[in-house]
């Protein structure tokens, strides 16, 4: 099998060594760039199957390189900042980020970042059922199982699990999941969210307050997560 | 300039004032002049200059002794409505009345001058004290963990092949505890520039507690397994409106710090209930408590208990506070009677009951 090349762009070396030596040792290929105008020659002569982004980058803010890239990019693209303010990350998410992770990052849960954002674009989640762990979603028929058996979900309940689950792996900012299930009007409404999450949580999580499944990213939104890191 | 109404009254209205009060005691003066003798409103005067001595700037004061002195000679020293003074001493008198209501006016500025820059000293030397401590505490807190990596990243390059592998396990551990340190008080340090700066405003938005609790003890847990944290939630406690990342920074510290100071195997308890309007939230440990004097202290920035052992920049309570106060709440410390500290946060929210 081919190695999904990255390309990641970061100005400070030391991270640019560890990230190469970290995604090396699981078997991708990996290109450098320190500036915003190196990173987008190299995206625009050999557009690669992922992108790590920076958003400190010393010759351009991270938010419009990923703009200028979302005009003709559309492989994954994932930011790995320090910044962790919710408002930088909302608006990255909604500018066309695949995923953001804040620095100091864990491997395992970097890697599980890659691996979700590129099955999703090589289109492996066209799937007419998804198993998580001992869920079943059957997307076809509208059922969910647990353990094998039929779980009685709201068509609410429903909706948002599939909304989920056919983006496993990605965060979903409160607003765009408001937006999609209950509409524009109500994307203030996140007090609605509040209360399905939980009540979700209930019917599929072995424990509900320790979520293996529907994981909870803090201020932003949630993400589904269908495989243990 | 600094004075009685600092900023208050600027520099023209200061003059008008003092002339009007000067002009108003002088009227005053013309009914009583008859049985008070026209020395006797020389002291008068004087006390009406002393008095915008006292609450003025020097040349307001100036001008108002030099107008006293004018109006004393002209009102009231015979032959009177007239510059013209007669008797030797009483020449004498205007002089020594135009001098003394000069050096009242100089001196007096003069004291409330020597007192502004005692008060700036003073300052100064509280600030410099603040700032030694915060270096003290800094250094030494971020010290600590760097040299620890350092230590350690260099035992593990230097030691061709001795260690074992339990001992290089042990290092890199150690490693990763020490960054996870060092990362935490720069966490704290940035949290409380953004307090001290202002810019930090509460953003408010429905929030879980259960699903915030439970985040935040998974967070701890992973990085430091001995401690056994309980919670105690009613799984059916109402939303609450208030800023999510605060109150998570809020209860992260309280209890990160119950398992960083207290004894192995100690236990840590978080429960959270809600009154009415009022949302409670307590975090108690079975540790030694804190000693009781020290308990009014451990709010502020840069404290550390007296006999502590090394780990804390003495910032996660003051930040505590700090974001407590944000949201327009308190919080509280006591030692509860079985041993171990208690500590209790209350922040006023609006609650949704809101169920499926």
């Amino acid at each position: 099998m081919n190695k999904a090349e990255i390309l990641v762009i970061d100005d400070e070396e030391q991270i640019r060594k560890l990230l190469d030596i970290t995604l090396r040792s699981h078997n991708y290929s990996v290109i450098e760039a320190a500036t915003a105008k190196e990173g987008l020659i190299h995206a625009s002569n050999h557009p690669p199957e992922l992108i790590i982004l920076d958003l400190g980058l010393p010759d351009k803010d991270g938010l419009s390189v990923l703009q200028e890239l979302r005009q003709w990019h559309t492989n994954p693209i994932i930011i790995l900042s320090v910044q962790k303010e919710e408002e930088t990350i909302i608006k990255a998410l909604d500018s066309g980020a695949n995923d953001y992770l804040t620095k100091p990052w864990r491997n395992g849960e970097l890697l599980a970042r890659i691996r979700s954002a590129l099955r999703s674009s090589l289109g492996e989640d066209g799937d007419i059922i998804l198993t998580a762990g001992l869920l079943e979603i059957d997307f076809n028929n509208r059922t969910v199982k647990r353990k094998g058996e039929f779980l009685k979900l709201t068509s609410t309940e429903y909706n948002l699990l599939a909304l989920f689950a056919k983006n496993d792996g990605k965060v979903l900012t409160y607003e765009f999941v408001l937006r999609a299930i209950w509409g524009p009007g109500f994307i203030r409404q996140s007090q609605y969210l509040r209360v399905f999450v939980a009540q979700l949580r209930k019917k599929i999580e072995e424990d509900p307050n320790r979520p293996e499944h529907l994981l909870t990213e803090s201020g932003v939104g949630y993400r589904f997560r269908s495989k243990q890191v | 300039m600094d004075n009685f109404f600092p900023k208050k009254i600027n520099s023209s209205q200061q003059y008008l004032i003092s002339i009007v009060l000067i002009l108003a005691v002088s009227g005053i003066c013309m009914g009583i002049a008859s049985f008070l003798g026209y020395r006797g409103v020389a002291f008068i005067l004087l006390l009406a200059v002393s008095l915008n001595a006292v609450l003025f700037d020097i040349w307001p004061v100036m001008v108002s002794a030099v107008l006293s002195a004018f109006i004393w000679n002209f009102f009231f020293i015979p032959p009177r409505f007239t510059i013209h003074v007669t008797a030797t001493e009483d020449v004498i008198f205007f002089i020594m009345y135009f001098v003394i209501a000069l050096i009242n006016a100089a001196l007096t500025y003069k004291i409330r001058q020597m007192e502004k820059s005692a008060r700036k000293k003073e300052e100064k030397v509280n600030s410099l004290k603040l700032y030694d401590t915060v270096l003290n505490s800094l250094s030494h807190e971020l010290r600590t963990p760097i040299s620890t990596i350092i230590a350690a990243t260099d035992n593990l390059q230097t030691a061709n092949g001795n260690l074992s592998a339990a001992n290089k396990e042990q290092l890199i551990g150690e490693i990763a505890q020490a960054s996870f340190r060092l990362n935490q008080q720069v966490e704290n340090l940035l949290n409380l520039s953004r307090l001290e700066s202002g810019i930090l405003k509460p953003k408010m938005d429905w929030c879980d507690i259960n699903e915030l609790v439970y985040g935040i003890v998974r967070k701890i847990e992973e990085n430091k397994k001995s401690t056994r944290i309980h919670i105690h939630i009613n799984p059916s406690l109402p939303l609450i409106r208030t800023d999510k990342i605060m109150l998570e920074q809020i209860i992260y510290n309280l209890v990160n710090n119950a398992c960083l100071y207290t004894p192995d195997g100690s236990e840590v308890h978080i429960s959270a209930t809600t009154h009415s309007d009022v949302f409670q939230l307590i975090v108690e440990d079975n540790g030694n408590g804190f000693p009781e004097l020290e308990i009014e202290n451990v709010f502020d920035k840069f404290y550390r208990l007296k006999h502590t052992k090394s780990g804390g920049t003495g910032l996660g309570l003051s930040i505590v506070k700090g974001f407590a106060e944000s949201l327009k709440g308190k919080v509280s410390l006591r030692n509860v009677s079985t041993g171990g500290a208690r500590f209790t946060v209350e922040i006023p929210s609006e609650m949704s009951f809101l169920t499926t």
